[in-house]
């Protein structure tokens, strides 16, 4: 399986997402520059955390527009596995390939430290290497996680099991109905602000965030036998 | 100010405008003889930055070279960007702190996020990947409302940079005191790793050769900021706002990665930082470096107002720009690399073989002086130095015994102390884990970073407890360098080499001037008998403010080695039944210690005494058995003594507590500062082992019962506390302390 790490100008988690995939999981893994326009030949695609365009404007508001943009939608529309950490969130986000909108946190401070999540969905291409209800730990690095949407869309949200992981215990940054990670309807995007990426070895305090990555694969893995 | 308007060269001499730069009559002189001519209006300010303290160390040179920086693993000392260490398999280490105390006074967020720039651009200068940024900070008491306006905003513009670059920040400290309370102190510290063959210099050699410009544009921002650092702080000061620089994060971030594919380039000469004096000191330094000389074209350069003159960008310390010497006919190649991350790297001068640094515009030459006359051949003074009579009181004073009732609320109270209570408020907001490389996070002695696709690790560390040497400048300075070792030896790891940033006041009161010497010889002396030379560093001086200087604050930035990941060890006790000892006797030493601080309101006395032989001794043995495995968890004896280390060994660990018995003058056993002395939990089954290796005393265990106990040796309690309230106590001093309005 091969995943693409797309680079904005000013992406700093490329690194972390890369060798998570490359080095943890064992999978192919490339960067791609923002100015491509193709990304047929990955079957998954990773948008990491940083700080693209300097977060100027708004966060995720000018990477948008990157040409990259548009192959990361359709390789969405075909229903390929895309991932958004941290400021890819809120790049899909500004995008629309998800709903609702980022706030400062509600502490008007960055936070980075490890929390706790509930996995609400176990049954997505992203979770199902979790139990269902399991609590995992995953850092956060951010200062604007504060998710917020209107109630029609939250109503949509929980309807659909769009929510896929809530924070457990107290809520960092203030964010609606304690949204750590959505999915789209299609359940193939998910934009998430912790960092599952920074969650792979032990040595650095958590590896709950491996399953996400192994999920990706098993899916794939799934679908690819079915169809080979 | 427009070109019509500037001074002739006639008027300067006459009316002394040079005053107003910072040069003296003598200086001026001087220059008028170096250029066999009165200097212009772009001349004398050239001249007034690049012999700044700041730039050319005059007043400290002299004493800077008592310190030893030379080791068989020293692959660069001090001169450039960063010192630079080896760690073994073609790898090396590159760091360097630096100050920004004055702009950070003046404008807390953008002084020190600019500070925290200029010290990754030193070292991604050299070439080498930045993967930590640690810092040290200073303030005044957490009470007034300006302190923590400061406080506040300088966390925030370092997490602002630090953050948005995506270099992690690893560790630090932060001191509180009245000494502090008109001029902060912020210490920013960046470490790199490079491989040995792509160490760069800031050079410019070879005839014809092409000086190119990269970054951000040159403003009118930051003129002077390098006289303005090299002044003691006043009333006036708020009106040189202007002289402090905004910074770019996402600039330098592109600034960073572009820098590091060009260092990759045969076609690269030479790179340097455009820091203090931007334009003006990197082409100089560079040229006199290589033996050659600059000629630049200031029509050239790239300018965010119109209308600049030739002393404004030379002076302008406009931020995220550097200055690349290429091979002649590569320019494209290099214009390439930075094109990709949407920079332009434009050539503005070429390298001349006549030694001075020569500015056209418009057609005319704006400047012309010998480089050397800037950089090596800046002036250097000695200082009149004379013992100040404060310390000769200190020092006839009989030993301070603070008398204390109530141990539960002595260690509560101690907790509560700024200096001492829980940083989590401050490093929350730091991105410490980026890059995914942080094994030990800020809150244990010194941050573990390890390198990736390695069984090695950095244990990086910044200290200097300056209340120690304001009483005593010499043992201060011995212990600040002990004590950072301490840190990286605590963490597993074999203490490498220190940089420096020497916070002093004014060098041209002989008592200052005192201070600072004593300080370095005594970090001299510790840096000999720990094998830490001094690789890089930092000199800020006048650091006064209304005439009251700060105490000395020589800040020690360390690097330790770990070279097996399975030695990582942290301060936190680990499982219930691990016994604990202690390294070291307490003696009844209360000088400049937060019990004093805290009972009588100030310092005064003796500072602890240090034996640089019995540090170094200690701290072999203490290595020794990490390595051999035997050690659970190591922390030092600092601040508040043994009781708050205990505390902290406790508060660390989830669930667990400690039951010691302490016997002796409980006063001084629980609470007195004594050096080189450490807290060690043991697993039961390596007592044996590490009793061999490590002369220590055991003076109980870890409990599964989150209660911290300590019972004199007839079994009476002494202090009883449960850790979930000396943890809130803590944790909650800093927060509640922001919170309240008085």
């Amino acid at each position: 399986m091969k995943f693409a790490v797309v680079v904005f100008p000013g992406s700093n988690c490329d690194v972390d997402m890369y060798h998570a995939i490359a080095d943890e999981l064992g999978e192919e893994v490339e960067y791609v520059w923002h100015d491509e326009d193709n990304l047929d030949r990955f079957d998954a695609v990773l948008l990491p955390g940083g700080f693209s365009y300097g977060d100027y404007l708004r966060s995720g508001a000018i990477a948008r527009f990157s040409k990259v943009m548009a192959a990361v939608k359709k390789a969405a529309e075909a229903g390929k596995p895309v991932l958004g950490v941290c400021n890819g969130f809120q790049i899909l986000l500004e995008a629309g390939l998800l709903p609702g909108a980022m706030r400062r946190n509600q502490g008007l401070k960055f936070i980075c430290r490890p929390v706790q999540l509930t996995v609400e969905n176990h049954e997505t291409m992203f979770t199902s290497a979790y139990e269902k209800g399991e609590v995992i730990t995953i850092p956060i690095a951010h200062g604007e996680g504060n998710y917020y949407c209107d109630e029609q869309t939250l109503e949509r949200l929980v309807e659909n099991r769009q929510i896929v992981f809530r924070y457990h215990g107290e809520n960092p940054n203030g964010s609606l109905a304690d949204i750590a990670g959505i999915v789209n309807e299609q359940g193939n995007v998910l934009g998430m602000m912790p960092h599952p990426e920074r969650a792979v070895d032990a040595l650095l305090g958590s590896a709950d965030g491996l399953k996400l990555f192994r999920s990706i694969v098993n899916y794939w893995r799934e679908t690819h036998v079915v169809t080979a | 100010m427009s070109l019509l308007l500037e001074p002739s060269a006639a008027m300067i001499k006459e009316q002394k405008l040079y005053r107003e730069m910072g040069l003296t009559d003598e200086e001026f002189a001087r220059i008028e003889a170096i250029l066999g001519r009165l200097p212009n209006y772009t001349e004398t300010g050239i001249f007034a930055v690049m012999w700044s303290e700041h730039c050319s160390y005059k007043n400290s040179k002299p004493v800077l070279k008592k310190f030893p920086t030379d080791g068989p693993h020293v692959l660069q000392g001090p001169g450039e960007g960063a010192g630079i260490v080896d760690i073994g398999d073609g790898l090396a280490v590159a760091f360097k702190i630096e100050s920004h105390n004055h702009p950070s006074a003046i404008e807390p967020y953008q002084g020190a996020a600019t500070g925290v720039g200029g010290i990754i651009r030193d070292v991604f200068s050299m070439g080498a990947r930045p993967i930590a940024l640690l810092n040290s900070l200073r303030f005044g008491e957490l009470t007034s409302p300006r302190v923590k306006y400061l406080f506040e905003q300088v966390v925030a513009g370092i997490a602002g940079y630090g953050n948005c670059v995506g270099i992690p920040t690893v560790g630090g400290e932060v001191q509180f005191d009245p000494a502090y309370e008109g001029n902060p102190l912020v210490n920013a510290m960046c470490v790199g790793i490079i491989r040995h063959e792509d160490i760069q210099r800031g050079v410019a050699t070879g005839v014809g050769n092409t000086v190119m410009y990269v970054g951000a544009k040159t403003g009118r921002d930051g003129i002077h900021g390098a006289t303005f650092a090299s002044e003691e702080l006043s009333e006036q000061s708020e009106a040189k706002r202007p002289a402090v620089q905004v910074g770019d994060p996402f600039m330098e971030k592109l600034l960073l990665e572009a820098c590091l594919e060009a260092v990759k380039s045969d076609a690269l000469v030479g790179i340097q930082d455009m820091g203090a004096a931007g334009l003006t000191s990197s082409s100089a330094e560079m040229a006199s470096k290589g033996g050659f000389g600059i000629e630049m074209n200031l029509d050239l350069v790239p300018q965010r107002e119109a209308g600049m003159t030739p002393y404004e960008m030379m002076l302008s310390e406009s931020q995220e720009r550097m200055l690349l010497v290429v091979k002649q006919g590569c320019e494209d190649e290099i214009a390439a690399i930075f094109a990709k991350y949407g920079l332009e790297a434009k050539a503005i001068g070429k390298v001349t073989d006549d030694k001075m640094l020569r500015l056209l515009f418009r057609g005319e030459v704006a400047a012309e002086i010998p480089v050397d006359a800037l950089a090596k051949d800046a002036p250097v003074y000695h200082k009149p130095s004379a013992e100040p009579a404060y310390y000769r009181e200190f020092q006839a004073m009989p030993p301070y015994t603070p008398h204390i009732e109530d141990y539960n609320q002595t260690l509560l109270g101690l907790l509560a102390q700024p200096t001492i209570a829980s940083k989590e408020w401050v490093y929350d907001q730091y991105d410490y884990m980026v890059r995914t490389n942080t094994v030990v996070a800020p809150g244990s002695d010194a941050a573990v970073v390890r390198i990736r696709g390695m069984n090695k690790a950095l244990a990086l560390t910044t200290d200097c407890n300056s209340r120690y040497l304001y009483l005593d400048p010499e043992t201060g300075g011995k212990i600040a360098v002990a004590e950072a070792a301490r840190n990286v030896i605590c963490s597993g790891a074999k203490p490498l080499a220190i940089t420096d940033c020497l916070n002093f006041g004014s060098p041209e009161k002989p008592e200052i001037f005192w201070q600072l010497e004593k300080a370095v010889d005594g970090m001299s002396e510790a840096c000999r008998a720990l094998g830490t030379p001094v690789v890089s560093g930092n000199v800020s001086l006048y650091n006064e403010t209304n005439g009251e200087a700060v105490y000395p604050t020589p800040v020690v930035g360390m690097v330790g080695l770990i070279d097996d990941l399975s030695h990582i060890t942290t301060q936190s006790f680990k499982q219930a039944g691990d016994l604990i000892y202690v390294i070291g006797e307490a003696k009844p030493e209360f000088g400049g210690s937060e019990l004093q601080k805290w009972l009588e309101g100030r310092i005064f006395g003796k500072a602890p005494e240090i034996d640089l032989e019995v540090e170094a001794s200690r701290q072999r043995q203490l290595l020794a058995a990490i390595r051999a495995g035997v050690v659970a968890s190591a922390h030092d004896i600092a601040e508040g003594g043994l009781a708050v280390a205990l505390a902290e060994c406790v508060m660390g660990a989830s669930g667990l507590g400690a039951k010691v018995t302490i016997g002796g003058d409980l006063v001084s056993e629980l609470f007195s500062e004594t050096q080189s002395r450490f807290v060690i939990s043991v697993k039961k089954e390596h007592q044996e082992a590490f009793e061999q290796l490590v002369e220590a005393k055991r003076i109980g265990e870890v409990t599964g019962d989150g209660i911290l106990t300590v019972n004199g040796e007839q079994g009476e309690t002494v202090i009883r506390l449960s850790v979930d309230e000396m943890r809130n106590v803590w944790k909650g001093a800093i927060p509640c302390l922001l919170k309240s309005k008085d």
